[in-house]
């Protein structure tokens, strides 16, 4: 088997400021499947195509954003060697009982420079996307509820020493570079796509000055219409739209930025293409995020958003 | 019946229609500059001082927002509901991009 390792970014627990008004925006406006809540009052989502309980964990807090991205591994061997790895490295790692996450096995989790918890995990339980395994239909009634992505696909996240965390995750993690943006200067990056697989990137960073940031969680669609009713059902229920429906000329994603209700940015976004680890990054200059299209393809300009609105 | 919205710091008035936020009815004076990001109470770049008036609120996070801060009406502008006419100050980021000359229209 060719993919090994980190297989793909597999739960992420947001911080909204209200529970339900939170749960109403991920289960009822974008689509996700409920599929439980804990001791803490924690409620946990995922995609209908997904087929791990969650992906989404929703903890009301007093603070928007992002408590930890968690990516999921090959089996408990490969959990076990990345930790090693990462200490090997020089990180200090913690080992979260498994359980403590619903339906979820011991992750190892550890800090970036940029100030984020990252967890690993080998074990979720599989409970399918509602389909038959034999001889399955095409897709469910879940996937025309809401918005209905098929998957969590990534987070662009923010903080600083983003060329610190580069080194994590492709010299111990086995990921590898895709695009990037340089510094005004062009002395080094100040945007970094990664990739532990064949998507265009499955975690980004922006260069930062305040620690442990989220710009945005990310959720596919299969096509550029989809992206489209996408933008009719967040009119229709008051989402504020950042950016979009457009296209990106970085990945060539394309994509509509939105905000839930505690200010948290989510992505709606399809395509891209499909890179592998032997491609030469691609490179754009600081003004080619902006003036170049890095950013909107169409509308050639840095939307001032882009680099100020975080959580 | 809407409620008018006074920002001290530039003489500009605002009408602001109810259930609407301070923010979103700020928005309809057209200026460059009035910082609108998540209109969500969390990423903190619409804050605002409630000098006079009485309005009512949604979450904000505390992040950008201290429980000082706020029962001295320090607020985010994207959560918070004018009952009353009402007066502000604009404060932080806010403050630099509504109060630069070259804003005003």
């Amino acid at each position: 088997m060719a993919l090994t390792g980190v297989l793909r970014p597999g739960h992420a627990q947001l911080r909204v400021l209200n529970l339900e008004e939170g749960v109403h925006h991920y289960r009822d406006v974008l689509g996700m499947v409920e599929t439980g809540r804990d001791e803490q009052g924690r409620v946990y989502l995922k995609c209908w195509d997904e087929r791990d309980h969650n992906s989404l964990v929703l903890r009301e807090a007093d603070q928007a954003g992002i408590d930890f991205v968690g990516f999921k591994v090959l089996d408990k061997a490969t959990l076990d060697k990345l930790e090693g790895d990462l200490r090997a490295y020089g990180l200090a790692t913690e080992r979260i009982p498994a359980g403590e996450l619903l339906a979820t096995g011991e992750r190892v989790r550890f800090r970036l420079p940029s100030g984020h918890d990252i967890e690993l995990y080998a074990e979720k339980r599989a409970v399918g996307n509602g389909l038959q395994v034999l001889n399955p239909a095409p897709w469910t009634k879940a996937s025309e509820n809401g918005i209905a992505p098929v998957r969590l696909d990534h987070c662009l996240l923010y903080g600083p020493n983003i060329a610190e965390v580069q080194k994590i995750f492709c010299d111990v993690l086995g990921f590898y570079l895709v695009e990037r943006v340089l510094t005004p200067d062009g002395a080094g990056n100040v945007a970094i796509w990664l990739s532990c697989s064949h998507k265009v990137h499955d975690i980004a960073f922006v260069e930062h000055p305040e620690p442990g940031k989220l710009h945005h969680l990310s959720f596919l669609l299969e096509s550029w219409e989809e992206v489209l009713r996408a933008a009719d059902i967040m009119a229709m229920n008051n989402v504020t739209v950042d950016i979009g429906p457009t296209r990106h000329g970085v990945t060539r994603g394309c994509t509509i930025y939105a905000w839930d209700p505690s200010g948290n940015r989510f992505e709606t976004f399809m395509g891209g293409y499909q890179p592998y680890p032997d491609y030469e990054p691609t490179t754009w200059t600081f003004d080619g995020l902006g003036a170049g299209g890095g950013l909107d393809y169409p509308q050639r300009k840095l939307h001032e958003s882009f680099l100020s609105v975080v959580t | 019946m809407g409620v008018n919205v006074h920002i001290e710091d530039t003489g500009e008035r605002y009408d602001c229609v109810p259930g609407e936020s301070l923010l979103k009815a700020m928005l309809r004076l057209g200026r460059r500059g009035i910082p609108s990001g998540c209109h969500g109470g969390g990423c903190g770049v619409c804050k605002v001082e409630i000098t006079r008036g009485a309005v009512t609120t949604g979450a904000m996070s505390r992040a950008h927002v201290s429980a000082d801060e706020e029962a001295r009406g320090c607020l985010l502008a994207c959560k918070a509901y004018p009952l009353s006419d009402v007066s502000l100050r604009v404060l932080g980021r806010m403050h630099k991009n509504v109060c630069r000359p070259a804003a005003k229209a």
